[in-house]
């Protein structure tokens, strides 16, 4: 069983400077803690070997990082210009409503945080949700339901 | 003459699986990689400048010039970087997401002639994190070259996830980035191909740009260069999206009319509407009204409109659309990606965005208007990397054109369009930094 720590020093291997390996350490932590928590930073830092601080202030400039708890499953829906130009804005609503949550909130059984986010680069697939990070294309408010269904089951 | 079915970049990608390698080789792949390395760096190089390439990440540089800018290795001992623009994030554009997940091994074969080019042993690809389908793409071919050390050499390849910041696609942003800090741009000069990554001789190229060297190797320079228009040779993936039939990328050749692509590739405007306005090249570009769009599609016709190809993303926006509501997302949008270094752009795109929702309400006076105008002629030319200035010339630009539907707003004293147009009340983006409170009972 590889350890976080070892984990950490085989990403340094790959950069001249240990420093670079900080975004796919933080990246690892998160996915391990859930969230970049205090206990999170502070074994990255220490694995990196830099201080938590240094973590944190790289942390906190990423909007793929969460420095707060998020639900077990992320849901974010593009709202740039294409994806709202067909819809974006009533596929959020439709979520919204699924989730009994407003877009930016996590629903009460910590199960799934909602939010909308900024052109996710599939512009002429719209409109794209990433569902824990993997890309639904030509999402319309109809298919919310099922995706919603879909994340309760695998729980 | 330009045509619409010109491939260079994505030839071959209904015929075949390329992303497997032997499906590669089996077209040709990686033969020009063989080539250029008979070839002396300079050599390579000088067949790029002939081609008249230009760097396809928006900024349109003389591709094979910035090589030529990078110091031989006796000149700088350091070891040379060649790192990649894999960060694409403008409103927009979504070509390299679809180059990397169909022809991984193309881009691939460009990058290794390009770090021939410029003496690099060391090839890092930073790729945006939001793009979990062409990494992975990407991870399963390089597995398959680190298979064929008589393809890859002693060249070292680094897939390096990004983890969502638009200002990583400015290439020293970017660099800070990749050496582990937050991606504020540096000051230029130095300019990376003197002081890059670590320090060091760096090259950065976009990912369309090395896809697109291997023809170049292959076919020669000048042939290359027998492609497209003055200014502007060779092939385009455009990015076409918004109020479209057939949204989608499209090979070109360099140009093809802006009319071809918007009624011919992308089939014309859905439900009977009629065209309003055009976003050339990704939201950082001035906008063109529907009656300006008889022009070609290159940087010189362009040009000719004080717009840009950008990064080839065409968004059709419909008569129903606002733009006093597009100016809001595209300000909200910067606002948002601001990196906060230069207080022109930090507070200036905040600014923008509190004066647009005040001309949507109907809350706005008429002075509102040339404040506006005020305040993004106070962020141009006053900020380290283009991002601020970018914002305010697209959002000026939407005042310039669509002048009359702004006073509207001001004399009806709210929006003539309200939830008419589709952009009306979209919800601006949230981090998850602080805490959420159903959230936190879970920790």
């Amino acid at each position: 069983m590889t350890t976080y720590y070892d984990e950490v020093q085989e990403l340094k291997q790959r950069y001249p400077d240990r420093r670079s390996a900080v975004l796919p350490a933080l990246r690892l932590a998160q996915a391990k803690h859930g969230h970049l928590s205090t206990d999170a930073l502070r074994e990255c830092a220490e694995a990196i070997g830099t201080t938590p601080a240094y973590c944190e202030a790289v942390a906190s400039f990423y909007d793929m990082f969460h420095l707060a708890p998020v639900g077990r499953h992320l849901v974010e829906v593009c709202t740039n210009i294409s994806c709202a130009l067909v819809g974006a804005r009533q596929v959020l609503e439709a979520f919204e409503q699924e989730l009994d949550v407003t877009a930016g909130e996590t629903t009460e059984d910590g199960a799934v945080t909602l939010r909308p986010i900024e052109c996710l680069g599939g512009c002429g697939w719209a409109t794209i949700v990433a569902v824990d990070h993997g890309y639904r294309t030509h999402v319309q408010p109809d298919d919310v339901p099922g995706i919603v269904q879909e994340l309760r089951d695998g729980d | 003459m330009a045509t619409d079915s010109k491939r260079i970049v994505l030839a071959g990608v209904d015929e075949h699986d390329l992303t497997k390698l032997a499906d590669y080789e089996s077209i040709g792949g990686y033969s020009a990689l063989t080539k250029a390395r008979a070839m002396t760096p300079q050599a390579v190089t000088d067949e790029v400048i002939a081609s008249e390439l230009r760097g396809r990440g928006g900024a349109f540089f003389p591709t094979g010039r910035k090589w030529s800018f990078v110091p031989k290795p006796d000149q700088n001992p350091n070891p040379h970087y060649l790192v990649v623009n894999a960060d694409e994030s403008e409103p927009g554009s979504f070509k390299d997401n679809e180059i990397m997940a169909r022809v991984p091994h193309r881009f691939f074969e460009g990058c290794l002639i390009a770090a021939h080019a410029v003496e690099s042993r060391h090839i890092f690809v930073y790729i945006r994190g939001e793009y979990t389908g062409p990494y992975e793409v990407l991870v399963s071919a390089l597995e398959e070259l680190e298979t064929r050390p008589d393809l890859r050499g002693d060249v070292t390849i680094v897939v390096h996830r990004g983890a969502g910041a638009y200002i990583c696609g400015e290439e020293t942003a970017l660099l800070e980035s990749l050496e582990g800090k937050r991606g504020q741009p540096r000051t230029k000069p130095p300019f990376p191909a003197v002081q890059g990554l670590y320090a060091s001789p760096t090259v950065v190229n976009n990912v369309e740009t090395l896809a697109t060297v291997p023809a170049i190797i292959e076919l020669g320079g000048a042939e290359y260069a027998k492609l497209g228009v003055p200014d502007s040779r060779g092939t385009r993936v455009v990015s076409i999206s918004g109020h479209v039939e057939r949204p989608g990328n499209y090979e070109i050749e360099n140009g093809l009319s802006m009319r071809e692509l918007i009624y011919g590739l992308g089939g014309g405007i859905p439900n009977g509407r009629t065209l309003k306005a055009v976003i050339p090249g990704g939201s950082s570009t001035v906008i063109l009204r529907g009656d300006e769009i008889d022009v070609g599609y290159d940087f010189t016709s362009l040009l000719k409109l004080n717009t840009a190809m950008g990064s080839a993303g065409v968004i059709a926006l419909d008569d129903r659309c606002c733009m006093v509501q597009l100016g809001i997302r595209v300000s909200e949008f910067y606002e948002h990606e601001s990196c906060g270094k230069c207080t022109p752009c930090r507070e200036g795109t905040r600014w923008m965005t509190q004066i647009l929702r005040r001309l949507e309400s109907g809350e706005a006076v008429q002075s509102e208007l040339d404040l506006l105008l005020d305040v993004c002629d106070r962020i141009n030319g006053k900020c380290l990397c283009p991002l601020g200035e970018t914002a305010a010339i697209a959002v000026a630009s939407y005042v310039d054109k669509f002048r009359a539907e702004f006073q509207a707003h001001i004399d009806e004293a709210g929006c003539p369009f309200g939830d008419s147009s589709p952009l009306h009340d979209v919800p601006a983006p949230v981090s998850l930094h602080a805490s959420s409170p159903a959230a936190a009972e879970f920790v």
